[in-house]
């Protein structure tokens, strides 16, 4: 979690994959993930295929490596977490220089880094080649409840709004000299969070209003939009079935 | 800008009559909005409404298409009374524009906006497409169709939350404050946008040129009540009554020298 | 707390995800009578007022800072049904479309930042409102401390999934202690920060917390906090820190003391002390610690259950005999 969330992860391009329905995108994100999910940590060379493969979709949805690096910072806590496996796990230990780390440990730590880094290209992948409004409308397609993806979208629409109000109000505390240390001096900052809180759900009320003003009674209006095309499905299953076979063939040889 | 031109989609532009009557109608906080308003308004006929902070004027508005139900009194939208079982048919006779555009403008992009009320009328397809496209072409808006709603401009949110309304062809147009938000330019664009179009219309507004200059008739609004009803400019030549509702020219404005409309 | 992918077994994914999807499911449900066509529109801002507030650091100490989690906070303004599903739509938005916390995560992100804190979160806050009289004095308490059980429990939930679906060999209670202990002092701030929120909000606008539906106006006007508040806050956090965590610390030195060797970090010399004293029978074998540390881990699952499912009961109910708070059309 970070100030970072509000920042577009989306990159303008117009490559093959930007071009792709959200649903197919979305498909294809999960089946990979998922292979990389449960392939077993020793089968390295399935690891080494699944960067390949990664390493092959960056490339063609124009992500620039250096904002990939940039973006998968966000997995660092975990990183941190996973390299200190190997000095705290218990069972049978080597010897790496002079240093002695628990074989076990050095497998999970790389489980953990292996996975967290491939699931997370996948994760950036996504959202740089698909604006989150498509990405919502996705998942309508894939059939997750429409008024989910309703109050996703609406969240989505204001959240701007609310973090500049949010901001505003952050400043105007500052330029009064407002620095909390402790958290006993958190009670302006509380206050704030209250004050928003009320204004935010009395701007919901007004929403409401406007809505039922343009003939709303309690179900959105289905708006037509793009369906994924044929061929756009039978990427994703040249896409999903090679990730597949991998972590099939992983398995079994396990 | 010829009639043609704003035709959205029609060249029968309707417009109702709206009668309220009676009005009485407190806040659930015990707060008293409006103790008995009575109000005529022509079909065609463009009114201004005006008066201090408090005066009832928001609350007048969401009676006139069913947001409000009045404790006592009534209102009528082209004959057709405000009530439980009309109120599709009121809320497609009434549009409403809201004082701040992004309470308006709550879909990913522009255009899904312009469509949502029409979509709920039962417009789809091609149908749907015109509707949108001609309700953003009488506000000169057809750039703004795919733009996200938090990246426009007060002007063009302004201009945008006009045509989501539009789309729903109405009879009668309210306004809540429609220039507040708006620069010198903007509220020049916004006359020109409202001064073509032919059905009812009441202004809520503190901007008394822009009431003088749209409005040819205008009521002022005091404590729930309507106090005054008449010729905007015989309203503003009267002293007397625009201190005691706390209405002020601006500053060097000379009713005299302005031209009549 | 967002994890990433391959953070625990496919098992625990699976498993958490059916948890999440039944839950959360049920109370789009339950969340649908409640506001009917306000759903939408409210739920939507109110969950990009949670994205928003999550966003933003509170300071803790010293001029480090902390984030909200918000799933009690939620659950106590809008009720635990809406509560629930503004959090989880807050989670999946988050890990869909800005890429935070893996897609086979979800499972055990979406139960452990989600439902954990909004359905345990409420049950803790109608639990604690029974020990404070009914006035926003006892309101804020309640929810400050509801809010800070929020906290744990979802640290306690996440060290079970850990048990149950590791994929690094560290000892259950290492993780049981580290984290729980962790968010033991974590869950201040959410506390504290909750309770003001919530206090600024039932000052301006009472009528929008559910939580305090059941006040009239007298009650609404006593803001007295009472020093019971702090007493009871403290010794609850005193005595989970000293109980919980410290027992491990004595039963499962190992770790942490190599830990201590390869970093340098001193050890919990104070948490020995105190645990010799209360806990001296069990400081001996290995087998009893084993079988100790189990046993504790399914008491205390077992508390966190009946915290959610008594959240989820409490929702069902409230649902029944609720009046929407505004008349509107």
């Amino acid at each position: 979690m970070g100030a970072g969330h509000s920042h577009a992860l989306y990159i303008h391009e117009h490559s093959p994959i930007h071009r792709m329905a959200p649903e197919a995108k979305l498909v294809a994100a999960f089946a990979v993930v998922t292979a990389v999910a449960v392939t077993p940590r020793q089968a390295l060379w399935a690891f080494g295929l699944y960067a390949f493969g990664v390493a092959g979709l960056v490339a063609a949805a124009r992500v620039p490596p250096r904002f990939l690096a940039l973006r998968l910072l966000a997995i660092a806590p975990f990183v941190l977490f996973a390299f200190f496996i190997p000095f705290i796990a218990g069972g049978d230990t080597t010897e790496i220089g002079g240093v002695s780390l628990s074989v076990d440990g050095l497998w999970g730590m790389w489980n953990i880094l292996a996975k967290a880094t491939l699931g997370a290209s996948v994760s950036i992948i996504l959202t740089a080649t698909t604006e989150i409004a498509e990405i919502i409308r996705g998942l309508g397609v894939l059939r997750v409840p429409a008024i989910f993806t309703a109050i996703a979208t609406f969240m989505i629409r204001y959240l701007e709004l609310i973090v500049d109000e949010l901001g505003r109000m952050r400043v105007a505390m500052a330029a009064r000299g407002y620095d909390p240390r402790w958290l006993s001096q958190a009670r302006p900052i509380a206050s704030a969070a209250g004050a928003l809180f009320v204004r935010s759900y009395e701007r919901g009320e007004r929403v409401h209003a406007a809505m039922l003003s343009r003939g709303f009674t309690g179900t959105m209006p289905a708006l037509d939009h793009r369906a994924a095309r044929p061929r756009e499905w039978g990427a994703v299953a040249l896409i999903a079935t090679c990730a597949a076979v991998i972590s099939a063939l992983a398995l079994i040889s396990s | 800008m010829c009639r043609r031109d704003i035709g959205i989609g029609s060249d029968l532009i309707m417009s109702a009559r709206v009668v309220v009557s009676g009005l009485q109608f407190a806040y659930p906080d015990g707060r008293v909005a409006l103790r008995g308003v009575d109000l005529e308004v022509e079909a065609g006929e463009r009114v201004a409404v005006l008066g201090p902070n408090g005066a009832g004027k928001t609350t007048l508005a969401l009676h006139l298409n069913g947001i409000q139900q009045p404790d006592a009194g009534s209102v009528s939208v082209g004959g057709l009374p405000v009530t439980e079982e009309h109120l599709p048919e009121i809320r497609r006779r009434v549009g409403l524009v809201f004082q701040d555009s992004n309470d308006q403008l709550f879909m990913p992009n522009v255009g899904e906006d312009v469509a949502f009320g029409p979509a709920n009328l039962g417009f789809s397809g091609l149908e749907l497409e015109q509707r949108v496209t001609d309700a953003l072409a009488a506000v000169g808006g057809g750039d703004l169709i795919s733009r996200p709603s938090h990246h426009l401009s007060g002007g063009e949110r302004r201009r945008a939350a006009l045509a989501t309304v539009l789309a729903m062809e109405p009879d009668v147009l309210v306004f809540d404050e429609p220039s507040s938000d708006l620069d010198g330019a903007g509220r020049r664009e916004l006359v020109a946008t409202l001064a073509p179009l032919e059905m009812t219309q009441l202004i809520i507004t503190h901007d008394l040129p822009l009431a003088l200059e749209l409005c040819p008739r205008a009521v002022i609004m005091r404590h729930g009540r309507v106090v005054a009803d008449g010729a905007t400019r015989g309203l503003f030549l009267d002293a007397n009554l625009m201190a005691e509702n706390r209405l002020e020219l601006p500053f060097g404005f000379k009713l005299e020298t302005t031209p009549k409309r | 707390m967002h994890a990433p992918d391959g953070f625990l077994n496919a098992g625990t994914a699976v498993a958490t995800g059916a948890l999440s999807l039944g839950t959360v499911t049920m109370a789009l449900r339950h969340a649908k009578q409640h506001l009917q066509d306000r759903l939408i529109p409210l739920a939507g801002i109110t969950a990009a007022f949670v994205f928003a507030a999550q966003m933003f650091n509170f300071p803790v100490a010293a001029g480090t800072t902390g984030h909200l989690l918000g799933g009690a906070l939620a659950a106590i303004l809008l009720g635990p049904s809406v509560g629930v599903v503004v959090v989880t739509i807050v989670v999946v938005t988050q890990a869909l479309a800005f890429a935070d916390g893996g897609l086979t995560a979800l499972g055990y992100n979406v139960f452990n930042m989600a439902v954990i804190p909004a359905y345990g979160g409420y049950a803790a806050f109608r639990m604690f409102r029974r020990w404070f009289p009914p006035t926003t004095g006892g309101v804020v308490g309640a929810a400050g401390l509801a809010a800070w059980s929020s906290v744990v429990m979802s640290s306690i939930a996440f060290s079970i999934e850990w048990l149950f679906g590791a994929t690094a060999p560290i000892p259950f209670d290492d993780v049981l202690f580290a984290m729980v202990g962790v968010h033991v002092l974590i869950g201040v701030g959410e506390g504290v920060i909750t309770s003001l929120a919530i206090g600024a909000v039932l000052v301006s606008r009472s009528d929008l917390v559910f939580g305090a539906s059941d006040l009239d106006r007298t009650q609404l006007a006593d803001t007295r906090v009472q020093t019971r508040t702090f007493v009871i806050g403290g010794a609850l956090v005193a005595m989970v820190f000293a109980t919980v965590v410290s027992q491990f610390a004595v039963n499962n030195p190992d770790g942490l003391e190599r830990v201590a060797e390869d970093t340098g970090i001193s050890s919990t010399a104070t948490g020995h002390a105190l645990a010799d004293s209360l806990f001296a029978d069990y400081a001996t074998t290995g087998i009893s610690n084993e079988s100790l540390s189990l046993a504790v881990a399914g008491v205390v699952g077992i508390l966190v259950t009946l915290a959610v499912v008594a959240g989820v009961l409490l929702a069902v109910r409230d649902n029944r005999g609720r009046d929407p708070a505004h008349s509107r059309r």
